[in-house]
C-alpha cells in the first residue's frame, strides 16, 4: 500500500503554521461551503464516511455527534481532547505542531454542525510548542473573523479557548478531562450519562480526538466517495501513523487504514542493525502487543481486534530482540500506577501490587506461583475498574505472558539487565554514551 | 505573596476566558507558579479567591496534577523520559548522566537553585527517543554526552535551542507560556523536523499521493 499524505502533505512548507500558508494549500475552504449547509446536513456527511475516533476506541465520529440532543435549550460544547499522554503515542502533537489551522478549521466546522458557540482544545501542559502554536492559530482565525461573531457572514458565532492541563495522563480520559476543565482534580465521572447528554458544565458536549478533528475539513471538503477510496469498510480512511522504536527511520507517516507493519516497517527503513523484530504495539501501551507472526496483518480497527490486539491510537511502537519484554511491561506498569487517579480500589491497588510484584522479576527475584498470581490479579482488575485505565492497566502482563512466558520463567532466577545487556537496546554508542 | 496590579489583571483575564471561573484556576496556577517558581499556600490562596472555592479545594487541585510543584524549582527543569521506548532506547543512561552531573535525584533541585531534575512520562515524542526536556521544550534524540553538555551550556548562560521549538528561557517564562500561550515565540525555530517529514518525503521521493480530489469538489 502506497503512502497517502493527506493531513500531512504540506508540512514540508515551513509556514503551514500560518494562517496565510494554511491558506496558499487551500485553507478554510471547506468551511466556507461547510456554513453554506445546513448543520444535520454535515453530521451526516460525517456519518456516511464512516470516520472513527482516533483516541483510541475508534468509535464512529458521526454517530457520536448525532447524540446531541437538538433544541434541547442549552448550550452545547466542543472539547478537543490533546492530551496525548500514552506511552508511544505521538501524532496529535506533530499535527498540532505542524499544521494546527487544520485543527482549528476542524474545530469550528464541527462546532457549527453540534450547534456549539464555545468549543475548548485542551493540551497536555508538558508540550508549550504545541500549545502556542495552537494558540496562534486561533488568534489569526479570530483575526480572519473566522472565530468570533457572525463567521462569514453566517450568522454563526463561536469562541475557541486553549486550556492547558499539568501533567496527568488520566485527564485524557473524557470525564476526567471535563472535570479537570471545570477546575476539578482530573477524575473519571460515572457513565451514563455520557458527555452527549451531560458533558461540560452538565451541557450536551461532544467531546474528539484531535486527529478525528483534523479529519473534518478533509471529509467536508472532498466528499464521502473521496474518503472511503482510503481504507476498509468498516475502517475507512487515512491514518497518522507515528512509528518508533529500532528501526531506521522512526517518523510520522500517512497511509490509508489497512496498511500493514511489515509495509509500515519498511517504510521505516527496516530494522536498526538487521535486527530481528521481538515485540510490537499497533497503538499505544495499552494494547496487548504483538509479535513478528503479526506482521502482515492489515492495520484496521477489525483486523486488529480479530488478532486479539487492537489498533489504538495507531502509534506503532516497535522493539528488536535486544529488549526484555519483563522489563518493557514492568516499565509500562510503574506508569499506570503512577498514573492511576486512585478514585477505584481494584486500580489503585492493584496497580501497585503488580508494580511491585513485576519489579521483583525485573531483578530475578520472581517466583512460579507468582506468574499466576499476576494473572488472576488482572482479571480482578478488568472490566471490574471505574475507567479504561484500570483496563489498560491489565493488558500488557497477560499479552506479554501469552508469547514469552520463558522470559518470566527467567526472571525468577536471573535478573534482566544480566540477560540483556541494557546497553544493546540503545540507539547510540561509544563516545556519545560517555 | 504581593500582588502587583498587572497579575491582579491577568487573573482577572483568566477568569473572563472562561464560562465559569473555577475552570481558570488550573491556568491561574500556572501563573502564580510563573511568578514564583513553584506553587506557595499563598499562590492557591490567591487563585482559590479568584475561582471561588475554598483554599483547601484549590489545594486539593493543585496537589493531584504533576506540573505544580510545592517546592522551588530554579532557573530551569530538565526533564528525562524514562518510559519505555525512550527510557530502554537510552534514557535510562541519559538520567544517570544527568544525576551524576547535577548530583541530584528525582524531583530535587541543586542547592544553587538552577536546576531541577524529574524522570517524566511518556512525552509524546516517542519517535524522537531518547527525548529530554528543558523547561518542557523539546530536547530530543539526546545522548548522555549531548544531554551533559545541554546542561553545561545552560550553566554557562549560552544560548540553547530546543530541537523544535525556541531558544530556552527558563522555567517561570514557560509557565507564564502555558496560561497566556500567545507568546510570539511560534514562529520560532524549526519546529517541523526531519522525523516528522519522514513519510512525507518517502512519499514524494517515490511519487506517491493521495487519490485525487474528484473534479469540481476540491476543498
Ligand atoms: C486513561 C485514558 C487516557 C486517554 N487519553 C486520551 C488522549 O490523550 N487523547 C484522546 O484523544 N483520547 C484519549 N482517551 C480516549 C478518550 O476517553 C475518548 O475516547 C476520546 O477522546 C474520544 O475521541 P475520538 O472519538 O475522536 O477518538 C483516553 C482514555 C483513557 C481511558
Ligand atoms: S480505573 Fe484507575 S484511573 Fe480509572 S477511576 Fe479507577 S483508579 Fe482512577
Ligand atoms: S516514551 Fe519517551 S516520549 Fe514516549
Amino acid at each position: 500500500m502506497t503512502l497517502t499524505p493527506v493531513i500531512t502533505e504540506h508540512w514540508d512548507d515551513p509556514e503551514l503554521f500560518t494562517l496565510a500558508g494554511y491558506r496558499r494549500h487551500g485553507g478554510y475552504t471547506a468551511l466556507a461551503s461547510a456554513l453554506k449547509q445546513e448543520p444535520d446536513a454535515i453530521i451526516g456527511t460525517v456519518k456516511d464516511s464512516g470516520l472513527r475516533g482516533r483516541g483510541g476506541a475508534g468509535f464512529p465520529t458521526g454517530l457520536k455527534w448525532s447524540f446531541v440532543p437538538q433544541n434541547d435549550g442549552k448550550p452545547h460544547y466542543l472539547v478537543v481532547n490533546a492530551d496525548e499522554s500514552e506511552p508511544g503515542a505521538c501524532k496529535d502533537i506533530p499535527i498540532m505542531i505542524a499544521n494546527p489551522h487544520s485543527l482549528v478549521e476542524g474545530v469550528i466546522i464541527t462546532s457549527y454542525a453540534i450547534r456549539a458557540n464555545h468549543a475548548f482544545i485542551y493540551i497536555r501542559g508538558e508540550v508549550p510548542e504545541a500549545i502556542r502554536r495552537v494558540a496562534n492559530a486561533v488568534r489569526e482565525a479570530r483575526e480572519a473573523g473566522l472565530i468570533g461573531q457572525n463567521i462569514l457572514g453566517s450568522g454563526f458565532d463561536l469562541e475557541v479557548v486553549v486550556h492547558a492541563g499539568a501533567g496527568a495522563y488520566i485527564c485524557g480520559e473524557e470525564t476526567a478531562l471535563l472535570d479537570s476543565l471545570e477546575g476539578f482534580r482530573g477524575q473519571p465521572r460515572l457513565k451514563p450519562p455520557f458527555p452527549a447528554v451531560a458533558g461540560l458544565y452538565a451541557s450536551p458536549t461532544v467531546i474528539n480526538n484531535v486527529e478525528t478533528i483534523c479529519n473534518i475539513p478533509y471529509i467536508v471538503g472532498r466528499g464521502v466517495d473521496w474518503f472511503r477510496q482510503f481504507g476498509t469498510e468498516k475502517s475507512p480512511g487515512f491514518k497518522v501513523f507515528a512509528v518508533s522504536g529500532h528501526v531506521n527511520r522512526p517518523g510520522i507517516y500517512e497511509a490509508p487504514l489497512g496498511i500493514t507493519m511489515r509495509e509500515l516497517l519498511e517504510y521505516a527503513g527496516g530494522m536498526t542493525d538487521g535486527r530481528q523484530v521481538k515485540f510490537w504495539l499497533p497503538g499505544g501501551s495499552s494494547v496487548p502487543m504483538l509479535t513478528a507472526e503479526h506482521l502482515d496483518i492489515p492495520m484496521t480497527y477489525e483486523d486488529m481486534a480479530e488478532a486479539g490486539t487492537m489498533l489504538g491510537t495507531g502509534t506503532p511502537m516497535i522493539f528488536n530482540d535486544t529488549v526484555s519484554v519483563v522489563k518493557a511491561v514492568t516499565r509500562w506498569l510503574e506508569f499506570y500506577k503512577h498514573e492511576s487517579c486512585g478514585k477505584c480500589t481494584p486500580c489503585r491497588e492493584g496497580t501497585y501490587f503488580i508494580t511491585q510484584t513485576l519489579e521483583r522479576f525485573e531483578h530475578g527475584h520472581g517466583t512460579d506461583s507468582e506468574m499466576g498470581t499476576l494473572v488472576d490479579l488482572c482479571g480482578q482488575i478488568a472490566g471490574r475498574s471505574f475507567c479504561a485505565l484500570g483496563d489498560a492497566a491489565a493488558t500488557p502482563y497477560p499479552a506479554a505472558l501469552k508469547y514469552f512466558r520463558d522470559e518470566f520463567v527467567a526472571a525468577t532466577t536471573t535478573a534482566v539487565d544480566d540477560q540483556f545487556d541494557p546497553a544493546a537496546s540503545y540507539v547510540f554508542s561509544g563516545a556519545a554514551a560517555r | 505573596m504581593a500582588i502587583s496590579e498587572s497579575t491582579r489583571e491577568q487573573l482577572d483575564e483568566l477568569v473572563a476566558r472562561y464560562p465559569r471561573p473555577r475552570s481558570a484556576l488550573m491556568p491561574m496556577l500556572h501563573l502564580v507558579q510563573s511568578l514564583e517558581g513553584e506553587v506557595t499556600p499563598e499562590g492557591i490562596a490567591l487563585c482559590a479567591d479568584m475561582a471561588g472555592v475554598s483554599a483547601a479545594e484549590a489545594t486539593a487541585v493543585a496537589s493531584f496534577y504533576t506540573m505544580y510543584k510545592r517546592r522551588p524549582v530554579g532557573r530551569h527543569h530538565i526533564g528525562v523520559c524514562i518510559n519505555t521506548m525512550c527510557g530502554l532506547l537510552g534514557g535510562d543512561a541519559v538520567y544517570d548522566a544527568l544525576s551524576e552531573r547535577l548530583g541530584v535525584g528525582h524531583d530535587q533541585a541543586t542547592p544553587d537553585g538552577e536546576f531541577w531534575l524529574e524522570r517524566i512520562e511518556c512525552q509524546a515524542a516517542c519517535t524522537h527517543a531518547p527525548v529530554m526536556t528543558v523547561d518542557w521544550e523539546f530536547m530530543d534524540d539526546v545522548t548522555p554526552a549531548s544531554a551533559v553538555d545541554i546542561v553545561d551550556r545552560l550553566q554557562r548562560g549560552e544560548t540553547v535551542h530546543s530541537t523544535r521549538g525556541p531558544a530556552i528561557r527558563d522555567f517561570r517564562a514557560t509557565e507564564h507560556s502555558l496560561a497566556f500561550p500567545e507568546d510570539g515565540l511560534a514562529a520560532e525555530g524549526t519546529p517541523v523536523d526531519d522525523k516528522m517529514l519522514a513519510g512525507l518525503r518517502l512519499a514524494k521521493e517515490r511519487g506517491m499521493s493521495a487519490p485525487a480530489v474528484p473534479a469540481g469538489q476540491e476543498g
